[in-house]
């Protein structure tokens, strides 16, 4: 009978390290730039730390969970897909939609008493 | 008889063995992905309503990044001493589980501390869920997550009580294992909370 632990992942100290490490630099770094505005441009500050965020997630998954295509014979990556493009249509829909619906709204003043 | 083989070529016809706890891992690893998706409508939310302040307080008068930036440090220390439950675990020392579990229930509570600090800082000020769309979104947001990692603190706790009583089973390993998925989780969707909420809320 085939060991029913296989797919329990080996856990290296080499990895927890590198994966810690990694977080540190990775969360330090955009911390770094809002807390000192070293950029200039706000956008452009927010699409780097973005950038940021997406690197740090794809550490976390391959170091602390040891994430990979294989494990439960592929189960996990394949749920794992599916839960990312669930994610992709939910949050850009709902931002795309709801945008572009504030603007089609008329503008109103913040408290109702002051309407004409 | 080609009949048969036929229909044992397409129907799975012979019972399998299936070990004990043997879908567990996939199992949890599904309810995860559900619970990102609670996470994903959550951050939908504020992504939507996280710029209607009703003329109340914004991002810029109520986030203090210096308590964020301790808190992240907070749940990624314990992220760490649990991998380090983890080694020990593969190791066979239940001693030294037993020890990275207290270190990452410490973290985790200090982790809860600071954010209790911090909510409670905001109501104290007026800045309470009912003030505006904003904090609505914002509290359910990082409430959720909070809570989390407090049912996480509690299935800590009776992991460890479970340790002391039976050590290191295979029953166990395998709820060790599932919550190290689940502490790790739960530290990838903070990395979504202080970039999106709290750094991005400070340049908006």
């Amino acid at each position: 009978m085939s060991n029913s632990h296989a797919d329990v992942p080996h856990f290296s100290l080499t990895d927890y390290r590198t994966g810690f490490f990694a977080s540190v630099v990775l969360t330090a770094i955009p911390f770094w730039l809002v807390m000192s505005g070293v950029l200039a441009n706000n956008t452009l500050t927010a699409l780097v730390i973005a950038g940021f965020a997406v690197v740090q997630v794809f550490v976390h998954m391959i170091y602390f969970l040891h994430m990979n295509t294989k494990s439960e014979g592929g189960w996990n990556f394949l749920a794992l897909v599916f839960t990312v493009i669930v994610v992709g249509i939910v949050l850009s829909g709902s931002l795309w939609v709801m945008h572009h619906l504030n603007q089609n709204m008329m503008p109103m003043p913040h408290n109702m008493n002051e309407l004409p | 008889m080609r009949n048969a083989n036929l229909t044992a070529h397409y129907y799975d016809l012979d019972e399998h063995d299936h070990p004990e706890g043997g879908s567990t891992l996939l199992g949890f690893w599904l309810y995860l992905m559900s619970d990102c998706l609670i996470f994903a409508m959550l951050f939908a939310a504020y992504g939507v309503l996280g710029g209607n302040y009703a003329a109340g307080p914004g991002p810029r008068d109520l986030f203090e990044l210096p308590l964020v930036a301790l808190n992240t440090a907070m749940l990624l220390f314990s992220s760490m001493t649990y991998g380090f439950a983890m080694i020990e675990m593969q190791r066979g020392r239940v001693g030294g589980v037993q020890g990275w579990l207290v270190a990452t229930a410490l973290f985790g509570a200090a982790f809860l501390s600071i954010e209790l600090y911090e909510f409670s800082h905001l109501i104290a000020d007026g800045a309470t869920p009912q003030r505006s769309a904003f904090l609505s979104s914002f509290f359910t947001l990082v409430g959720t997550h909070g809570l989390h990692v407090t049912f996480g603190l509690v299935w800590l706790g009776t992991l460890l009580v479970q340790l002391a009583q039976h050590g290191l089973t295979e029953a166990n390993k395998r709820r060790l294992l599932c919550l190290s998925m689940f502490w790790h989780f739960l530290d990838v969707i903070w990395i979504g909370v202080f970039t999106f909420v709290y750094l991005m809320g400070i340049l908006r």
